[in-house]
């Protein structure tokens, strides 16, 4: 089987995030980067159908010389072939979608997974967007997969429960936490990874269709009241809830 | 000029967020002198239908077909798309729902549209919509300007207030949209919902039970509380990654992003990866032990207390003042 795993290079969760001085971007001193925790899954899962199926795993990435970490953390993880797609300009998931789309497309893969959505843009639309773009099938929020042959049926999460959904591959996956454990790359794995060769292109230049205007932080919240220290707190704080809140 | 408004139905009945997109799309038209056309997709669903017009709709469509019963991406985008061209809609709004936000992706690329996802926020400036939408998980928003001729905007789910009907009526009309086999290539066969519990992206009050809670045996008072208020039961990560409870109850950046009216925050710490998932509910109560838990920080009401003692206590209270 030919696997893609499309995978976003996204400061750590644990990164407190400060508007930079355009207004409209983030700060990036002093934050560190990952690999886009919904991306694990889906690097995981194609080397898991690899495993099964033979075949190779490529992982692909849209930005800049930055971007070769997260590369090297899948590669360290076990994928065959590392590409990024250079560039650092502004874009929006409809811009990177179509660099992924032109990509991808040369490669013909038999699947294609990314991560249910990139947690810096939280857009959620690229791997979808892909999908729409090379023509073929896609199923977002997948935490069950199964694969036979070229069929599969797919476990996705709503609202309140789980939809099975069966397609026929060539399709898109988008990952959700619990589809696969993702394993910790081996010492071996990430010292081999250090000299793999990580392939480079440029994707044509496209313009984004939505325009960032401006970034803010939440207004802040003012301190709220402590309102006792046990139980006998309750009444009141439940009056609060009624009468002042009013959500109750 | 007109907005699509896609109001999604399940079993059919419209979720509570096609009449809060279909609100929503009213506002935004009546300040651009623009028609409401709500979007209905399933199958008989022509009665249910008809109630948009009392939530903001000037004319409803129902895309009708036995197939269209169960959600297909493919079919689902290529009828939205479909009617989108064929009445040379400006707009098209979404609920940022499961469904919504699966599909109206495929619709951008079809409408060569770009997209402004999970809006909390949408107003017309100088005949423009501009959008305010959380990035980073919550913990910086957007302003944002959608440049495509056709814009797509999907809708925080809960965020926007779905009123009540003003009785108005609006005529339905049945597309003529044909949709052929291939366009059901990716299908949905089995739809389960969890046993009755109500999902923490739609409740208006969820109860979220930490780690400091020490056990899942003790998450039954979190059940019982929550059930009092008549909201959602949530997880803190570490309660999930613990297999305490499931991942569909997780509220964080790894988790859901939600925005209830009432969150109650149980012994949880308040790190930043849990604050990033609901900080925007518009109350936060907590009830932690540690007095210089990060939670007390963005609390509107605390108690600084034993969770054992104080839960208890307040789901007796809640069901008293709610005569339970």
């Amino acid at each position: 089987m030919k696997l893609v795993a499309c995978i976003n290079h996204v400061p750590d969760t644990t990164a407190k995030i400060n508007v930079g001085s355009d207004g409209k971007s983030i700060d990036r001193t002093g934050v560190g980067f990952i690999i886009n925790p919904y991306d694990e899954f889906a690097v995981e899962e194609c080397l898991r159908l690899k495993e099964k199926n033979g075949g190779e795993v490529i992982a692909v990435t849209l930005g800049g010389d930055a971007h070769k970490e997260t590369l090297r953390k899948a590669l360290a993880m076990g994928v065959d072939k590392a590409v990024l797609l250079k560039d650092e300009s502004v874009r929006d998931s409809f811009s990177v979608a179509r660099a992924l789309a032109d990509y991808i497309k040369e490669l013909s893969p038999d699947a294609i997974f990314f991560g249910k959505q990139s947690i810096d843009g939280d857009d959620a639309a690229v791997g979808s967007m892909v999908a729409e773009m090379l023509e073929l099938p896609s199923v977002s929020v997948v935490v069950k997969l199964e694969v036979v042959g070229n069929k599969a049926v797919a476990e996705r999460e709503i609202e309140g429960g789980h939809e099975k959904v069966e397609t026929s591959l060539p399709a898109v996956f988008t990952a959700q936490k619990g589809l696969n454990e993702p394993r910790y790359p081996s010492l071996k794995g990430i010292m081999s990874a250090k000299s793999k060769p990580i392939e480079e292109k440029t994707p044509a230049s496209v313009s984004p269709k939505v325009e960032v205007l401006a970034m803010q932080r939440p207004p802040a919240k003012s301190a709220g009241k402590i309102v006792g220290t046990d139980a006998t707190a309750v009444p009141e704080l439940v009056r609060l809830l009624h009468e002042e809140a009013k959500v109750i | 000029m007109k907005i699509l408004a896609i109001a999604e139905q399940r079993d059919n009945k419209l979720k509570k967020t096609a009449f809060e997109v279909t609100k929503a799309a009213r506002a935004i038209a009546d300040q651009m002198s623009a028609e409401v056309v709500a979007l209905v997709i399933g199958e008989n669903t022509h009665g249910v239908a008809g109630t948009l017009g009392g939530y903001g709709a000037h004319r409803i469509i129902v895309v009708d077909h036995p197939k269209l019963k169960l959600y297909s991406t493919t079919a689902y985008a290529k009828a939205i798309a479909e009617v989108a061209k064929k009445e040379q809609a400006a707009i098209v709004v979404f609920a940022a729902t499961a469904m919504g936000k699966d599909c109206a992706p495929r619709v951008a690329v079809k409408l060569d549209a770009g997209i402004a996802a999970d809006c909390i926020e949408i107003r017309v400036s100088n005949g423009d919509v501009l959008a305010v939408r959380p990035v980073y998980a919550g913990k910086v928003s957007t302003e944002v300007k959608v440049t495509s001729p056709t814009k797509i905007f999907t809708l925080r789910p809960n965020v926007f207030s779905s009123g009540t009907s003003n009785g108005s009526i609006a005529p339905v009309e049945k597309s003529e949209i044909a949709l052929s086999d291939g366009d059901f290539v990716s299908s949905v066969k089995e739809v389960t919902q969890s046993s009755g519990k109500i999902d923490v992206a739609e409740a208006d009050i969820i109860v979220t039970g930490g780690r400091g809670l020490k056990g899942p045996e003790n998450f039954k008072m979190i059940e019982d509380l929550a059930a009092a208020f008549g909201g959602a039961v949530g997880a803190s990560r570490a309660v999930v990654d613990a297999g305490w409870r499931p991942h569909d109850e997780q509220v964080g950046q790894t988790g859901k992003t939600v925005s209830p009216s009432l969150y109650v925050a149980v012994a949880v710490s308040g790190a930043i990866q849990h604050l990033a998932g609901m900080s925007s509910s518009k109350y936060i109560v907590a009830i932690n032990k540690d007095k210089d838990a990060p939670i007390f920080q963005v609390a509107s009401y605390g108690i600084v207390g034993d969770a054992f003692e104080v839960v208890p206590a307040l789901t007796a209270e809640v069901k008293k003042l709610l005569g339970k």
